[in-house]
């Protein structure tokens, strides 16, 4: 779809044939799960096959393929989570995951390829909040089963730095 | 100074090495600036003429660039006239440097070519007849490149690099850098500690199955593993290894494997997979070159990492992860997953975020009270066999006294 058709999609309540208001029901369940804490339930807004990629606006640009976490698939994405559970040490601490300027960029086979903007604020158990991450994440939102599935995330930090570690998913 | 350390003792060091500016204001001159060769970046980041690339030797910042000749120079990234830094951003490639302020102009080699209105202007101001523009270029590092390892040093007693690394520690270097290398992303880490607490961190062989639990939990730790420490003869510089004493236990990574709790295990373990590529067993390999390079490979996760203080209590760590040029598409994809393990998100290298913080701030009360390092003798010698050992510790002590003179 060419870019002028994306944007008239936009003014419309359906993107690709998916109704607006559930992709964006779709980021607002993504994020309340993950500050929520129910983590374990994370895996299953995902597609069995689908990528989830955090990387940084510097490796981006560059076309650098590094990601700071990588995952293939529903399995290692479970894997994260039970190694965040079982095996990985950090202190405590929670997210506040502000998400804005949803868009739909364009329709693809199952769905639509859409970005959004995000905050994370970061709370540890001491009290301090601080801005943990803020960027850009561009993904692919198929229709599987009767529900909405992201096929592909990939979180863009705008930083290049991470503040002591990154355990919970972005 | 007045530290007072334990008599001849390596095994014991005071809280306040952690804490006190007024060391960290030392270490800048006496270390950064001493004896030491200090990592700057590698040759493939800056292939062509007038490649640089912005880095630090302590708090200094130091540009590493590329001339018309194919030589490489390190520049303390600060104009002569009022000390603007002269390259702002990260990496990039120039004809030469021309700082922005008052447009002084250096050539790639880092001699002064241009003054902006040196004659003045209508005959009237520019610069001082005794100004002498040779006098006045950047200052320059003294530079050794190895395998692709670019290294800086602002001192003439600093020995050659491969003598100051050691035969038996150059030999890893040999054996991890075989091939043409590519740049496969960064990482950047901010530690809420000084920055000797992560260089020990690396030295620890002892803490690595202790703290991260990873492998053991879901059981992805393999059998017949063998493995050691290995220190240079100065002391200062290790590495720390397993590996495979044979080759039965290839699937481990195909599998689902079993944990020794049976109820953790990886769903999907292809990570833990390992192409054999360095013709050796070789597992996991983490060489430090005192004072601020890590040389890792950890299976077919290769990286460098230059520790960068940031302040007494603030140190960023920065990943820059590797390939070879001929890796295939799988290869690579490789790489991309094993990489989880290590990193700011690494599933076995997060835990070095939060541990040296802890220390941070339960040392800053008690500045004299002291660490104890026993573990595996007092003394700095290789460990055969066994990585439970404090010695390369304790070789990082010896190189920081040394440098101190303390």
């Amino acid at each position: 779809m060419s870019d002028a058709g994306a944007q008239s999609m936009m003014g419309s309540a359906h993107a690709g044939g998916i109704a607006r208001d559930r992709i964006a029901d779709l980021y607002g369940e993504y994020v309340h799960l993950i500050d929520d804490d129910r983590l374990e339930a994370w895996p299953d807004l995902f597609t069995e096959q689908a990528s989830y990629r955090v990387t940084t606006r510097e490796n981006h640009d560059r076309g650098l393929p590094l990601a700071l976490i990588y995952c293939a698939g529903r399995g290692m994405m479970a894997d994260r989570i039970s190694a965040l559970r079982t095996a990985n040490i950090y202190e405590p601490h929670v997210y506040c995951h502000m998400v804005s300027a949803i868009e739909v960029l364009e329709t693809v086979a199952d769905g639509v390829r859409a970005r959004s903007n995000f905050v994370v604020m970061r709370t540890m158990q001491g009290g301090d909040t601080m801005v943990f991450a803020c960027g850009r994440s561009f993904d692919t939102i198929v229709e599987e089963g009767g529900r909405l599935r992201f096929a592909a995330r990939t979180v863009v930090l705008d930083s290049r730095s991470i503040d002591t570690l990154l355990v919970i998913p972005l | 100074m007045d530290l007072a350390w334990p008599h001849g003792e390596l095994s014991r060091v005071p809280y306040r090495v952690y804490t006190d500016p007024e060391i960290y204001a030392l270490e800048q001159q006496r270390l950064y600036r001493g004896p030491v060769w200090n990592f700057l970046c590698l040759e493939c980041e800056i292939p062509n003429p007038g490649d640089y690339k912005s880095t630090w030797v302590g708090d200094t910042p130091v540009i590493a660039v590329r001339a018309d000749d194919g030589s490489i120079s390190a520049l303390v990234n600060r104009c002569a006239h009022k000390g603007a830094l002269l390259c702002y951003k990260p990496c990039g490639r120039v004809r030469e440097f021309e700082c922005v302020y008052h447009n002084w102009v250096y050539d790639l080699k880092g001699n002064l070519t241009g003054v902006a209105f040196k004659r003045g202007v209508g005959g009237k101001g520019g610069l001082a007849a005794d100004f002498d523009q040779k006098q006045h270029g950047l200052e320059r590092l003294r530079l050794e490149a190895y395998r692709g390892l670019v290294f800086g040093s602002f001192s003439a007693a600093t020995p050659p690099l491969r003598d100051y690394i050691g035969a038996e520690l150059t030999a890893n270097i040999d054996r991890v850098f075989i091939k043409p290398l590519k740049v496969l992303g960064y990482h950047s880490q901010l530690l809420p500690n000084n920055w000797k607490l992560y260089a020990e961190n690396n030295k620890d062989s002892y803490h690595a199955s202790l703290l991260h639990v990873f492998h053991n939990t879901f059981g992805v730790v393999r059998p017949n593993m063998d493995g050691g420490v290995k220190i240079s003869p100065s002391g200062w510089h290790h590495l720390s290894f397993t590996q495979r004493v044979s080759l039965g236990d290839d699937q481990v990574g195909r599998e689902k494997v079993r944990s020794f709790k049976d109820e953790y295990r990886l769903e999907d373990a292809t990570m833990m997979e390992h192409r054999l590529e360095l013709g050796d067993l070789v597992t996991n390999a983490i060489e430090t070159v005192f004072p601020t390079l890590v040389i890792q490979q950890i299976l077919n996760a290769l990286a460098v990492r230059q520790i960068v203080p940031r302040g007494v209590d603030r140190t960023e760590l920065i990943w820059t992860v590797l390939g070879f040029t001929d890796d295939d598409a799988a290869m690579t994809e490789l790489r991309l997953k094993v990489n989880n393990l290590v990193g700011p998100a690494g599933l076995v290298s997060m835990e070095d975020g939060v541990v040296g913080g802890w220390i941070q701030r339960a040392a800053k009360a008690d500045g004299e009270e002291q660490t104890v390092m026993p573990m595996g003798g007092r003394d700095v010698q290789a460990s055969q066999g066994s990585r439970v050992t404090e010695a390369a510790v304790r070789g990082f002590w010896k190189g920081w006294r040394e440098c101190m003179n303390v």
